[in-house]
């Protein structure tokens, strides 16, 4: 079970506000989704390996020269606060 | 609806110009809510100037195409249906918007989908939900449901969408339209918006096989800006055969469980009796982890989705608060206003699934489980040619009728994921109606069999008259 008080952490964790009020709506549909979920308790997987990628590729490299790429213009055009050619963040420290 | 060769037959008649701004007319006039933007000064602008460009002796010359809001295109805005991309302006194209350049295709608009593509009706759409053309009382599908109702309402011949857990065919069936999840690999997700990289892949939609072959032959190849793209080139218009026989066809017991409509299942079996008509065989194929599939997908989608949906912060693009406070509130504050609720209910989800403590308990035993579902396909797909199976248990649902519920909402796409997990390609095409509303049938292939897939598509559109039956939009 997932209590508010984890909901408050992983909404932490994520970056994401969740208002006080919200809470206990979303502890709640959290919940019903996991027991959901844990259906798969069920399913005996000791000796599966777990499978991260469907298709047999491995281990793509490229050779390391430099191609075109956008400029600094282009790359930071979309940016809502930007400063000097640079984005601009929250103060950090 | 309208085909390619209609479209090209009515340039010739007319003008591209001509062509190009009817679409529009088409679009604008609807009330299917089909489009987040309308692309119409630069589709018109390209149509005037094709002439004198090479483009004009392209396979897609001058065709008006619809393009999913989650795959990026120079110059036009793409806000994956999401208020925190409001106003982006991707700076490149996606390999499959420069592969449709290349090959004439004029890009007229972003159509709609569901936030982030979570969902199976565009209503989770921050635009609002794309309506069914053949009721609008009830859903497109999704997520990419804006693509297929713009094809099925007859705006534009072909579309493009993306399919993570069944984006391109849930649609394609509700909206009674052709609609391919290719195998993991073969066209290239670069520029294609990221929400669970291991399991999407982009998708042509268009009314009938043969056209959405056209476009699959010219979105797919390898792209070196892609680790997962594959070196494959072929031509799939040569799988363009009407002959089934001799094929095998497999067909599951799982994929008719609880909660399929009998108007469904009858369909579906109708479609496997037609093949078999034609000389193709069947015979009833095992898949016991498919009950597992949907929590295994949905571990890993909402766990992927943590991870990628982690750059949306409001620095770099998109939406961003007049005031700025300490960072961590900053980018919470951001992310809060700019995310819808199921993209929330996702990310939390798996944030928590990957978190310390949990790891092991979903994420790592979702993925095993993908191992066993994955085997289920290698060992049906060991005797048999393709499998065949509903594509969604029942013919869309109205509006407003399972978006309360999440959980209810994610057990409709029950026959879909599994394909998903196993990455293999599966086409939905369709196979019957009832009440009105179309039935989709899904053909699934192996591992880089699309050419059988096709060919079976093919040869079941080739002999039967679903795919002329056109709604009335109103």
């Amino acid at each position: 079970m997932i209590t508010t008080k984890e909901v408050e952490h992983i909404s932490w964790l994520a970056r994401l506000k969740v208002n006080e009020e919200q809470l206990e709506g979303y502890a709640q549909q959290l919940n019903s989704i996991l027991d959901y979920f844990a259906q798969l308790d069920e399913v005996e997987t000791k000796d599966v390996e777990p499978t991260y990628h469907v298709i047999d590729v491995n281990n793509v490299f490229r050779d390391d020269v430099i191609t075109p790429s956008l400029s600094q213009d282009e790359a930071i055009g979309n940016a809502p606060k930007k400063q000097d050619g640079c984005f601009k963040a929250p103060r950090i420290i | 609806m309208i085909t390619i060769s209609q479209t090209l037959k009515a340039i010739d008649e007319s003008s591209y110009e001509e062509v190009v701004s009817q679409c529009i007319e088409r679009i604008k006039n609807n009330k299917l809510n089909t489009f987040i933007t309308i692309a119409e000064e630069s589709a018109l602008e390209i149509a005037k100037n094709i002439n004198s460009s090479k483009n004009h002796l392209q396979p897609l010359a001058g065709v008006p195409v619809a393009i999913k809001d989650n795959i990026s295109t120079k110059g036009i805005q793409t806000t994956c249906a999401s208020n925190i991309l409001t106003g982006y302006v991707p700076p490149y194209d996606a390999h499959v918007i420069e592969r449709l350049k290349e090959a004439g295709a004029i890009i007229v608009g972003k159509a709609n989908m569901d936030e982030f593509a979570m969902g199976t009706s565009t209503e989770t759409s921050h635009y609002g939900p794309a309506l069914n053309p053949w009721n609008t009382d009830h859903v497109s599908g999704g997520s990419s449901g804006g693509s297929a109702a713009t094809v099925a309402a007859g705006e534009v011949s072909v579309a493009l969408g993306s399919d993570t857990g069944g984006s391109v065919r849930c649609p394609a069936s509700f909206c009674g339209v052709v609609g391919l999840k290719p195998t993991y690999g073969i066209i290239s997700r670069y520029g294609l918006i990221s929400y669970a990289n291991s399991l999407e892949q982009i998708g042509p939609i268009a009314t009938n096989v043969k056209d959405m072959t056209l476009l699959f032959n010219v979105i797919t190849g390898y792209d070196s800006r892609d680790s997962t793209s594959v070196q494959i080139e072929k031509d799939y218009t040569e799988s363009l055969v009407n002959d089934v026989n001799g094929l095998i066809i497999g067909v599951p017991d799982e994929y008719f469980g609880e909660g399929t409509e009998p108007a469904v299942e009858k369909a579906v079996w109708d479609g496997v009796h037609t093949l078999e008509g034609l000389g193709a065989s069947w015979k009833k194929v095992k898949m016991p982890h498919t009950r597992y599939a949907l929590a295994a997908y949905y571990i890993i989608a909402m766990s992927e989705a943590s991870s990628n949906l982690a750059r949306f912060d409001g620095m770099r693009y998109g939406l961003r608060l007049t005031k700025d406070h300490d960072w961590h509130t900053t980018y919470s504050e951001i992310r809060a206003k700019g995310f819808g609720e199921e993209v929330k209910r996702r990310v939390l989800l798996g944030t928590y699934a990957l978190s310390a403590g949990y790891m092991d308990k979903y994420y790592l035993k979702a993925l095993k489980v993908r191992t066993l579902v994955k085997q289920d396909f290698d060992l049906a797909l060991k005797d048999t040619d393709v499998l065949i199976a509903p594509t969604m248990p029942a013919p869309a649902f109205k509006l407003g009728e399972k978006i309360s519920d999440p959980l209810t909402l994610y057990l409709a796409d029950v026959n879909t994921v599994p394909i998903n997990l196993a990455g293999v390609p599966s086409i939905s095409l369709p196979c019957g109606f009832d009440n009105g509303l179309p039935i989709g049938l899904q053909i699934i292939g192996r591992h880089f069999d699309e050419e059988t897939v096709l060919r079976v598509a093919y040869t079941f559109e080739q002999n039967t008259d679903f795919h002329t039956i056109t709604p009335e939009v109103r």
